[in-house]
Parts: C-alpha cells; sequence; structure tokens
C-alpha cells in the first residue's frame, strides 16, 4: 500500500496483517505514520495505490452507509479521549447506544454502569470529563468503544502522557477486552515495554515501510540496527536525532 | 491553485461555494435530525435564553435613545405625539431584527464557532464519526435550528422592551400623553410591518447560524484556526445581516 501527503510517501509498499482475536502492535519512532496507519484502517483516509481491507471489505470503495456500518463494528481510543465535553461521563458512554439504538432508559442505564464497572469508574458517572485525569479519560473513552460490543478495537497511543499506575490499568484493561470478550485489538505506540507485555504480534514501522515483525520478543532479539536502536532507546543510529540542517559552526558565525 | 493564493474576490467566490454546499449538507439533514427534539430544544437555550439579558439590556438602551432623539426631532415639527409610532416602526423593522442579528452573531455566533471548533480540534467530531455517527447531524443541524428559532423570539423581546423604553423617556420624562403614544401606535401599525420584522429576523437567523456553524466546522483545528474562524463570524454576520437589511427592506418597500 502506498499514501502520500503533499508529494511525501508516508507508506510505500506497506504490507502488514492484523489477526482476528490478537493484540497486533505497531510501534515506530514519531512521524512514521502510525496514527495515519489507523485512520487508512478506519477510512478516514484514503490509500492511493494498494488495498487496505477489514474483513475482506475493501475500506476505500465502501459508500458511507456502508463506511458507517462497519465502523458500527468497530471501537477506537484516540490519544487525547476526544470525549464530549458538555456532557457528562454516564452521557458520554450512551452516546453510541442513544444514537443507534432506542433502548428503553432502565436498560440503557444498566449497559452503561456495566460498561463503567468495567473500566472501574462506575462511580464516576455523574462527573465532567474536565473533573476526571487524563488516565481516567481514557478509561471512560475505552467504556464508550466497548459499549456497542465491537469485534475490533483500536487503540491509538493509549499509554501517551499517563503515570505509572494509570499505564498500567489502561495495560491490563486492553489485554482484558481482548481476552474476555476476543475482540481483535490494534494497538498504536511508541512505549516498548508495555507493548512487549500485552501484543501477539509486532509491527515495527520506518521510512514507511514494515522493517521488523513479529513477537515482541522476538523484536527485542533482532540484531537490525533500526530494531536495536529503537527497542533499546539509542540516541545514534539509522534514525537521526538532529532534523537536517546546515554546519552548526558555520550557522553559528554567520552573521544574520 | 489554493485558497491561499486566491486574490481576495475569488477567495470570497471560494467561500460563497463552499458555504452554499454545506448548506444543501444542512438542510438535507434537518428532517432527520427533528427525530431528536432534545438536542435541538437545548441549542434553542444555549443561543436564545442564554443571550436573553444581553438583548434586553441592549434593547432598554437603545428604545430610550430612540425616544431622547425621536421627541427632539418630533417636536421641532409641533408632533411629538408620533412618538410611539416612530419608535414602534423602527423597532419593529429595522432595529429589532438588524440589532438582535449583530448581538446574536457577537453573543451565540461565536459561542457555536468556537464551539464545534474546539470539538474538531480535540477530535470530538472524529471520533463521532468512529461511532459511526454523522456529526452534521448531530452537532451541525441542532446548533443551527437552534439558533434559526431563537432569533426571531430574541428580536421580538428587544423590539418590546425598546419601545417600552422609548415610552420611559417619551412619556415619563418627556411628558408625552400617554394615551396619544399608545393609541397613535396602534391606528400606525399593522399587521405588515410586524411581517417585515418576523421575516427579517428568521432570514438574518439563517445567515448568523449558518455562518457560526459553518465557520466552526470548516476551521483549522488549531487554537489560531479557532480563534480566526470566530473572527470570520463576527465580521461575515455583521456584514451579511446589513446587506441582507437593505436587500429586505427595499423588497418589502417594493411591494408595499
Amino acid at each position: 500500500m502506498r499514501y502520500t501527503v503533499g508529494g511525501r510517501a508516508i507508506f510505500d509498499g506497506l504490507n502488514v496483517t492484523a489477526r482476528k482475536g490478537r493484540i497486533t502492535a505497531f510501534m515506530g519512532p514519531s512521524g512514521t505514520g502510525k496514527t495515519t496507519l489507523l485512520r487508512l484502517i478506519t477510512g478516514q483516509s484514503v490509500a492511493e495505490r494498494g488495498s487496505v481491507k477489514v474483513w475482506g471489505q475493501e475500506v476505500s470503495t465502501l459508500s458511507t452507509k456502508e463506511l458507517f456500518a462497519l465502523r458500527q463494528r468497530m471501537g477506537m481510543l484516540f490519544q487525547n479521549g476526544a470525549l464530549l465535553t458538555d456532557e457528562d461521563v454516564y452521557e458520554n458512554v450512551a452516546f453510541p447506544v442513544r444514537a443507534h439504538t432506542n433502548l428503553p432508559e432502565s436498560l440503557m442505564r444498566q449497559l452503561v454502569l456495566t460498561k463503567l464497572h468495567a473500566v472501574g469508574l462506575r462511580g464516576a458517572a455523574r462527573l465532567t470529563p474536565a473533573e476526571l485525569s487524563g488516565g481516567m479519560q481514557r478509561r471512560v473513552a475505552l467504556a464508550r468503544a466497548i459499549v456497542m460490543d465491537p469485534d475490533i478495537l483500536i487503540y491509538d497511543e493509549p499509554f501517551v502522557g499517563l503515570d505509572p499506575i494509570s499505564m498500567g490499568v489502561i495495560c491490563r484493561l486492553i489485554k482484558q477486552m481482548n481476552e474476555a470478550l476476543g475482540i481483535t485489538t490494534i494497538v498504536v505506540s511508541h512505549d516498548v515495554q508495555e507493548l512487549s507485555t500485552i501484543a501477539h504480534d509486532s509491527f515495527l514501522l520506518s521510512g514507511g515501510k514494515v522493517v521488523a515483525s513479529g513477537t515482541p520478543q522476538e523484536l527485542h532479539r533482532s540484531e537490525l540496527a533500526e530494531v536495536k536502536q529503537f527497542m533499546g532507546g539509542l540516541a545514534d543510529g539509522p534514525v537521526p536525532f538532529h532534523y537536517p540542517a546546515p554546519d552548526y559552526y558555520s550557522q553559528l558565525l554567520e552573521t544574520p | 491553485m489554493n485558497e491561499h493564493s486566491d486574490s481576495m474576490p475569488i477567495a470570497w467566490l471560494r467561500r460563497l461555494g463552499a458555504m452554499t454546499l454545506f448548506f444543501g449538507q444542512v438542510c438535507a439533514r434537518v428532517i432527520p435530525s427533528l427525530g431528536k427534539p432534545g438536542l435541538i430544544v437545548k441549542q434553542i437555550y444555549n443561543a436564545g435564553a442564554r443571550s436573553l439579558v444581553i438583548v434586553m439590556l441592549s434593547g432598554l438602551f437603545v428604545g430610550m435613545v430612540l425616544g431622547l432623539l425621536g421627541f427632539d426631532t418630533l417636536q421641532r415639527f409641533g408632533s411629538e405625539d408620533s412618538l410611539g409610532v416612530l419608535a414602534a416602526l423602527g423597532m419593529l423593522k429595522v432595529l429589532g431584527p438588524v440589532l438582535t442579528a449583530l448581538l446574536f452573531a457577537g453573543r451565540a455566533g461565536t459561542s457555536l464557532t468556537s464551539e464545534i471548533g474546539l470539538m474538531k480540534s480535540t477530535d470530538q467530531l472524529t471520533a463521532m464519526q468512529m461511532m459511526a455517527v454523522d456529526p452534521l447531524r448531530y452537532v451541525v443541524v441542532p446548533r443551527f435550528l437552534g439558533g434559526i428559532l431563537a432569533m426571531p423570539l430574541l428580536a421580538a423581546t428587544f423590539s418590546v422592551i425598546g419601545l417600552y423604553g422609548a415610552q420611559l423617556i417619551g412619556v415619563q420624562q418627556m411628558g408625552v400623553d400617554v394615551g396619544a403614544f399608545w393609541s397613535q401606535t396602534q391606528n400606525a401599525v399593522d399587521l405588515r410591518d410586524v411581517n417585515e420584522g418576523i421575516v427579517k429576523s428568521l432570514v438574518f437567523g439563517v445567515a448568523c447560524s449558518l455562518i457560526a456553524v459553518y465557520e466552526g466546522y470548516q476551521c483549522e483545528p488549531t487554537p489560531e484556526g479557532v480563534g480566526l474562524a470566530t473572527t470570520r463570524t463576527v465580521v461575515t454576520s455583521s456584514v451579511m445581516v446589513l446587506l441582507l437589511n437593505y436587500l429586505l427592506t427595499a423588497a418589502f418597500l417594493t411591494k408595499s
């Protein structure tokens, strides 16, 4: 698959598969297009060449109605939670159910409270998103993502900006959702340690391609320079620390 | 060629075309949105009830000024008893609809634009699309309809309070006969004048609400983008209200 933005190739020759019922992790340095990959999977962007298929359906050829039907079987957790700020926690979780069903309020209440209980926030049902910490917001977003019982759950950088406790909680929830509900899970992140504990399959992306794939343990053992640099968090390696620039000293001595 | 490289008339034409298409998309979703009346009622409250104090205060002061200036002018011709007619026709046909629309653009219009713009910049609109929920139907149309329905009510309030302000100054302070004030008003103002005010405020409601939701929905999802969109809402709405006021006034005069 090939995808470009403003003539610059984000992906060129990318070939990946996320298997049913497993946790698949896409890792890579910042700017490698991990979030873009999620946009392609969910039909928010369209590949320039090649194919993106979900359950055998070519996403780019779907009509808006078909795409919305497909998305009803998906749940997505955004990097910032993307909760509706003018609604409380309860209404945020209830939102997709209200939009797609005419469930009686008594059943709705049970459903929402069950999902909030699963993420440990039943007691926060009447709080507004502004009253929650970043980790709690992400857990509410997770409850909202699973409220329609999706077949696929997609997580965009679920660990960014979280303290170790919240990170551990989210990690455990991702694993639980996958194991208990059998949900196919796709996680995009650059947090190697956390992903290593939960992912069944991993892909390391760099330069618009997959540079390595396998279990997290196999990636840790890889001798490839890109993989060693990323997995070890090394400053020196194929991915340069400095953005391309003219010579340092001559630029400093230049008259402005 | 892109929007930034266009000359000003071309950029305005491009924007007008985009806004017309957007208007079409919004209109196509009006009927389905009526199925969720709660969302519309909430927006009537946001755009209407929350603008009520500023509209009433402005109406009172404008009416009082009209009373002072009207009395000063009319007494030169010995017809100060016609102050009620001047105030009622001025309020109903021009000042009520126009000033309410300008206040609406500044108070509710900016609020609509920044609210939708912030929802966009915090991925709330994308999250809705991922939940297979059309943001145009759930976010834009209720706000658009709420604005249209609130505007005639606000304009009527403005006119009534303004007329009371003119009466307060004319009768209580300047000594115009109270019977003459109201009886002349009653004789001079007919249903056609009231209709003109209602039609104007409805048209201004459509224009101001459309501009506000369009700017919010199409803005750059950055703090600077939301700020610029909010400014554009006030500027464009104000110019449009004054232009439409001229066109409508001319149309009503031709008709009569």
